[in-house]
């Protein structure tokens, strides 16, 4: 196994490389970042200090293999908007956006194998139609404006919650969390509430599907048979056999809901990494995005090494092997 | 965002009593503010940036400090005047104390001036203010500061630079900042705490020397999202909002919760023409043929100017929030003209004068504009497009996010601008028309540092003449007279046209007003009880 992560970890290399001189290059392909950054006031001399200080007057193999040195010595580069490591920007509000999606992920699950298991236990009832309906709903509404009309019915017409930002935060092993205070628990729900729609409605289909298929197989009739309580049928048995899919895909969609959680960040004025990379898109601010990049890939490639050896775990007869991806 | 809007107009009635009745007001004392951009530093001097600065105007004090309508009070100066030609005094304040209690004196001052220009990493720093400037302290409150020529502009440009401490602040890093160690100014709030794209909280510095702060604490969100800043509002979690979308604001007007302040800024959009090639690239003749570019003729340029109603633009696309513009500034500016009036919608006139100048069946065009820089830049450019059309211009519409748009617009790949003709707006940062002047109207001329933002590359060398003469000019009648004349002269020549000037929307809860700035910024010290 140890081999396998190994060679796991050589191939997610390559693909960060990979990735690195496709985001380097695609990025100097828009524009010319100066024209963000300088004030009206100055003047072309001015305007061409700023260039040369940002190093942005240099051919771009001259940048780039500026940018190879210093990212092997670990430094993916200065913001041009903050004048700080682009690294350092990127992790101080990783536990904001992690935060989030954990919450999220959390949501997901908590709602979508109950509610799916329902639907695929008595698939004719009323209930169950309804369960199905709204997670057609929770696909197909698009994010930004679920996120504003929870805005407008939870904080403006109910007042029940807090419309934007992050509450206030406590120190878990030197990482601010909000989870654990009251208020910020109350900022947190609307936002990872919205981020979880999507997944929730995924996770009910998938276990719902997952449920139709299983309940008419013979080891659930022969448990049956055998006289095992119907909970522990549903609850071991077939439970077990369903929550591989649920797994692979959440696993992806994780990936998804850290790197890509730039609307509900937006919407919400979450202090994540998704609202960085958005402003530094919009500002060209190019180290934030290249290292923004690079790490969500190195991301997906951990998570992804995670749900193969959770696979491992619910379907022994999973091995973990040299299969090549 | 429509949709969001509809619902936003739908429940206004039931949000009343919703907000009244469960989001407990926030406490007289504390304020706390919505804006729509986040400031990327606590240090004043790291980037010469619109945010930045709102930011700074509160923690720190200038030798002059700009009004609400850019005209410059005695800040840390209390007074100031040319003693020769080539030599300005400042005479400081005495008796101030920075947040972190040393005195201020003639020393933070040098100091300060010679920090701004050097920050390390600094994308766009406030060497443009200081350089060509010596400056020299004569006593603990007098300083010297010499040019090599006459330098009317001194306090314009020293006005735009904060005073930082020369015990913890000059010596300090941006980090030093950020973190709040160096932080300390002299203005009406001291800096507390800087949660970056969270919060930055502010509270009333009590020993100010000015008009004592209202707001005990005054906390600043960034809240990038136009509707989700509203939201905040209206659910009480924010009291003060910046740049309400126009699209909000006919629903906020019915509220009784809530109180709109509104004020003119002193940004112009206008139209920039290419006017120096002959072959311009987004100009084609009927059916797309090459043509002798027809926007080198002043009356094309005056046509495309009649064509244009400006007030049909304020009603339909801008939701009333603009003036229809005839100038570079608004009214009230110093160095404006007075003569000179926003074109009336002519079509006639304008189908007239294309016929004129050689092309009464027009031609086609490419207009192109930002999306994401001014309030409903695409729209107007848009409705810009049409209006041209109906005149026989036919015109395409092109809008650019501005990282795309600014660049290709001023040099584009052989180093020229690269489109015919486009909407951009300018803001006057030094409060007068030398400003725009300078940067949009004169000849482009790199070792002059003149027409930066020269974008249609206009020249006519009497203009300059009279805006260089006017940039030497210290006495201020007469340099207003010459602003003015110069104003006339290009606007004259269209080469640019104005097409309205920005009007800002800040909303507060009930029983807050806040008072509208020129430059748009939102500053505690702005926000008053009504």
């Amino acid at each position: 196994m140890s081999v396998f992560i190994l060679r796991r970890l050589m191939q997610s290399a390559l693909v960060m490389v990979a990735m690195a001189v496709i985001v380097f290059f695609g990025i100097h392909l828009i524009g010319d970042p100066v024209w963000m950054f300088v004030s009206p006031d100055m003047d072309q001399q001015d305007i061409e200090e700023v260039t040369r200080a940002l190093g942005l007057d240099r051919p771009i193999w001259e940048q780039f293999g500026y940018f190879v040195l210093s990212a092997l010595q670990g430094d993916l580069g200065t913001s041009f908007i903050f004048g700080e490591p682009a690294l350092g920007l990127i992790i101080e509000r990783m536990p904001a956006t992690l935060e989030l999606a954990f919450t999220a992920l959390l949501m997901a699950v908590a709602f979508g194998i109950p509610l799916g298991l329902y639907a695929g236990l008595y698939p004719d009832s009323a209930v169950s139609k309804a369960i199905m309906a709204g997670s057609i709903l929770g696909f197909s509404l698009p994010t930004f404006w679920v996120g504003i009309m929870l805005i407008m019915v939870f904080a403006v017409i109910l007042g029940w919650l807090p419309s934007t930002g992050r509450g206030d935060t406590v120190d878990l092993f030197g990482v601010p969390v909000s989870f654990l205070t009251l208020d910020g628990l109350k900022h947190l729900l609307l936002p990872a509430f919205n981020l979880a729609l999507l997944k929730i409605s995924l996770v009910i289909r998938l276990t719902r599907a997952g449920t139709r298929e299983a309940i008419h197989q013979d080891y659930i009739k022969f448990a049956r048979a055998k006289g095992l309580s119907t909970r522990r049928i549903i609850g071991v048995h077939l439970l077990k056999n369903i929550l591989i899919p649920v797994v692979t895909v959440l696993g992806l969609e994780f990936g998804s809901l850290i790197a890509f959680s730039v609307v509900t960040e937006t919407v919400f004025a979450w202090p994540g990494m998704g609202k960085l990379l958005i402003e530094a898109i919009q500002q060209l601010d190019r180290p934030i995005i290249v290292a923004y990049l690079i790490m969500i890939v190195f991301l997906f490639v951990v998570i992804n090494l995670i749900v193969d050896i959770l696979y491992s775990i619910l379907d022994p007869r999973v091995r973990l092997g040299d299969r090549g991806a | 965002m429509k949709r969001c809007n509809l619902l936003l107009r739908s429940v206004a009635a039931a949000a009343v009593v919703g907000a009244a009745g469960f989001s407990a007001p926030a406490l007289a004392e504390d304020l706390t503010i919505a804006v729509g951009a986040e400031a990327t530093s606590i240090d004043p001097h790291f980037h010469n940036l619109g945010p930045n600065n709102q930011l700074g105007f509160q923690i720190f004090d200038r030798l002059a400090n700009p009004d609400e309508r850019q005209n410059f009070e005695p800040g840390l100066a209390v007074s100031w005047a040319p003693i020769d030609d080539t030599t300005w005094e400042f005479k400081l304040r005495e008796g101030v104390k920075f947040h972190d209690g040393s005195d201020f004196n003639a020393d933070d001052v040098i100091c300060t001036f010679e920090r701004a220009p050097n920050v390390p990493n600094s994308p766009a720093g406030f060497s443009t203010y200081t350089k060509g400037k010596t400056f020299v302290k004569v006593d603990d409150y007098t300083v010297h500061v010499k040019t090599d020529a006459p330098y009317p502009l001194m306090v314009n440009d020293l006005g735009n630079v904060a005073i930082v401490s020369n015990e913890t602040g000059c010596d300090a890093s941006t980090e030093d900042y950020n973190s709040g160690k160096a932080a300390a100014g002299t203005g009406p709030y001291k800096f507390v705490e800087y949660v970056p794209g969270d919060r930055i909280v502010l509270a009333a510095n009590h020993d100010y020397w000015g008009e004592k702060p209202t707001w005990e604490t005054v906390t600043i969100k960034p809240i990038k999202s136009g509707p989700s800043r509203v939201a905040a509002l209206l659910a009480g979690d924010v009291d003060v909002i910046a740049s309400v979308p126009t699209t909000d604001i006919e629903t906020l007007k019915g509220r009784d919760d809530v109180t709109l302040s509104q004020g003119v800024s002193n940004r112009v959009i206008y139209l920039h023409i290419d006017q120096f090639r002959e072959a311009s690239p987004f100009v084609k003749a009927n059916g797309g043929g090459d043509i002798k570019n027809p926007l080198m003729d002043k009356r094309v340029r005056e046509a495309i100017s009649k064509a244009i109603s400006r007030e049909l633009i304020r009603d339909r696309v801008m939701e009333g929030l603009s003036i229809p513009a005839g100038q570079l500034l608004p009214e009230g500016f110093f160095g404006v003209s007075e003569n000179l009036k926003p074109d009336a919608y002519d079509a006639d006139a304008a189908k007239a004068l294309l016929a004129e100048a050689g092309v009464p069946d027009g031609f086609e065009l490419t207009i192109h504009g930002p999306n994401d820089r001014y309030v409903n830049d695409a729209k107007i450019v848009e409705a810009i497009a049409q209006m041209l059309t109906r005149v026989g211009i036919k015109t395409q519409v092109e809008t650019l996010p501005r990282s795309v748009y600014f660049s290709r617009a001023s040099s584009g790949a052989d180093g020229l601008p690269e489109f015919s003709l486009i909407l951009v707006g300018w803001g006057a940062g030094s409060g007068e028309a030398s400003s725009p002047l300078r940067a949009l109207i004169a000849t482009n001329d790199k070792d002059k540092g003149m027409g930066t933002a020269n974008r249609g590359r206009y020249s006519n060398p009497e203009v300059d003449k009279v805006i260089e003469e006017a940039l030497a000019e210290v006495d201020d009648e007469k340099r207003a007279g010459l602003l003015a004349k110069a104003t006339e002269m290009a606007i004259g020549d269209y080469a640019i046209i104005p097409v309205h000037y920005q009007v800002n929307t800040w909303a507060s809860r009930k029983g807050l007003k806040y008072i509208p700035r020129t430059d748009e910024y939102t500053v505690a010290y702005g926000v008053v009880k009504e």
